[in-house]
């Protein structure tokens, strides 16, 4: 590579370096547990938002289960089998635990959070809506988050309002209060916006839909590896999140709701595992949350996300929320010196993602000139169109932030961001 | 590959400065080209003398190879015929793609070579379809089914 920053001294990984850095851990001795990092040298990776990279403990755990532990859940009689789902099933605890949830019962294992929101959208939304409900999301959504609503809505003949953000790109708060009303049923609303990094106030939101009788649904996904998430503290009704975003496999996610509305919902797909009895007449549904868990579900993914959920615990969730909001300072600071570079607004507070438009150089031109800098970064629209249409961008350029990125990385993401500058000048 | 057989001079020049640059106001043939990808859109617009192409221009926002390549597309195929057109797009489609290349009788080499700069993203692959994104909509508007955009994916 050609213009990474210069890499820090081994003296930076001892411990007494280590603890005066913000979240506590070096991240620069934390890729050595990232083999990507090593089979890829020079590799700036800045494209967490889209999908983080994985712990070793992660790849070898799962592939440790397939080749000491594996059976079909939930089925066998013998003991191999047993094993087989005391792991899966202390897999939805490590994740009731995660997101602070009451029971492990309220944790639904789904493919991911898309998967979470249309589960939802089937059941909830199918057996709870009728003709003149709304449901309420905002300008910041990614397209899973609006998509299985428009779907619903064309089926159900409901509205779709959408709260706008403000002049500085967070949620209009003012405006989204406005906006509820006695016909809204849910609200649906991200956690930390993808295309912008801005952070939503779950708690007043959950509070003010809770007001006028509406549930709430939040996409966790580019919160749950950034922050610490008490989904009883914020108030909402269900939280969905994806474990590749997590330092987990891909195919597995969450999808946690309270026991109560589970308990309500119809089953939205049929097969083995979620039946207690068929006949031909009539067949008895499982408890929540097998009921919609239909099939052999993804047994590996799931025992992988719980190794994931281990090792963020291990970092310390605080510890990872300092270290993000640091390198995101870090990072608006810097780029904030590269001239005809205009951060995307996130409202009041941004964390690990940085959106840019760059004066003269379009994101797809922008990203193959990075990759050429071993610079990995996201372009395009980041299943978020309506948010940067609203914003004047058809695209933009994203750097989202992981626990293995430092000041380094910044600093080779600005190097080759001027490198491109002076090519298209 | 260096960087620089990507953007040689000339993608950069025409990225800048893309030639023909404008809507045509009574074209006989139109149609939008789409990449999901990344939100782009080009209009392609021609006018037709019997097969002939007579004019041929484009709009739309796009990265400096999309826009270079619907440049110096409408260069070389103004003045061109319907089947000339038709014959360099499969063979340019083959160059980026590293498809097999059809032959290209004499005259049309040699528009094929002012195409040559754009070859580079062949090492690219996910490149490629801005090169052919303007080509894809010149198609389907020779095709006539220009009411429905073209995607690249």
């Amino acid at each position: 590579m050609t213009t990474a920053g210069p890499r820090l001294p081994d003296a930076r990984i001892s411990g007494a370096a280590a603890a005066t850095l913000p979240g506590g851990f070096d991240p620069r001795a934390l890729r050595r547990e990232f083999p990507i990092f090593a089979n890829n040298p020079g590799l700036v990776f800045l494209d967490s938002g889209a999908s983080a990279q994985k712990p070793a403990a992660v790849i070898d755990g799962v592939a440790d289960y397939y080749r000491t532990d594996y059976a079909n859940v939930h089925r066998g009689v013998y003991r191999l089998s047993a094993r087989s789902t005391d792991l899966y099933e202390a897999a939805r605890v490590k994740a009731q635990r995660f997101l602070n949830a009451a029971e492990p019962g309220e944790i639904v294992f789904v493919r991911g959070a898309t998967e979470a929101i249309n589960l939802v959208a089937q059941s909830w939304g199918a057996a709870f809506l009728e003709a003149g409900d709304e449901i309420v999301i905002s300008e910041l959504e990614h397209h899973s988050n609006i998509v299985p609503w428009q779907m619903l809505r064309d089926r159900l003949g409901i509205r779709l309002v959408v709260a706008p953000i403000d002049a500085t790109g967070g949620l209009d708060l003012a405006a989204f209060a406005a906006r509820l009303s006695p016909r809204t049923r849910l609200v649906a609303i991200t956690h930390l916006a993808n295309a912008s990094g801005a952070l939503v106030p779950v708690e007043t939101v959950a509070e003010l839909a809770h007001r006028h009788g509406a549930r709430v649904l939040v996409d966790g996904c580019q919160a749950a590896p950034r922050l610490p998430v008490d989904v009883q503290a914020l108030g909402c009704d269900f939280y969905a999140f994806s474990g590749h975003k997590t330092y987990g496999p891909t195919g597995i996610g969450v999808l946690w709701g309270r026991r109560e509305l589970l308990a309500a919902m119809p089953p939205w797909q049929g097969g083995g595992e979620m039946i207690l009895s068929v006949t031909f007449d009539k067949t008895v549904y499982q408890d929540p949350p097998h009921r919609f868990e239909a099939g052999t579900p993804d047994i590996s993914g799931a025992i992988g996300l719980g190794i994931a959920l281990d090792f963020i615990d291990r970092l310390g969730r605080g510890n990872i929320l300092e270290h993000e909001e640091a390198l995101t300072g870090y990072g608006v600071d810097r780029l904030s010196r590269i001239g005809g570079l205009h951060l995307i607004g996130a409202g009041q507070r941004r964390i690990g993602i940085l959106s840019f438009d760059l004066e003269g150089v379009h994101p797809h031109d922008l990203a193959t000139v990075l990759d050429r800098h071993h610079v990995a970064v996201r372009a395009g629209h980041h299943c978020a169109q309506p948010l940067l249409e609203k914003l004047g961008y058809p695209a933009t350029t994203r750097a989202s932030l992981g626990v293995y990125n430092d000041e380094a990385d910044i600093d080779a993401l600005a190097a080759a961001i001027e490198a491109a500058q002076e090519m298209f000048r | 590959m260096d960087l620089r057989e990507l953007y040689q001079d000339i993608i950069l020049d025409h990225g800048r400065h893309p030639r023909n640059f404008r809507p045509i106001e009574h074209p006989t043939h139109t149609a939008q080209g789409f990449n999901p990808l990344c939100g782009d859109r080009v209009t392609v617009y021609l006018t037709l003398d019997g097969d002939r192409i007579t004019d041929l221009a484009f709009q739309g926002r796009g990265c400096a190879i999309s826009t270079a390549a619907a440049s110096l597309m409408t260069e070389v195929l103004k003045g061109r015929t319907i089947d000339d057109a038709r014959e360099l797009f499969a063979h340019f489609h083959a160059r980026v793609t590293g498809g097999d290349e059809p032959p290209l009788p004499e005259p049309l080499a040699e528009e094929m070579e002012r195409l040559e700069p754009l070859t580079g993203v062949k090492a690219y692959p996910a490149r490629v379809k801005c090169a052919t994104l303007s080509w894809h909509a010149l198609d389907s508007a020779l095709k006539g089914d220009g009411d429905a955009p073209v995607k690249t994916e």
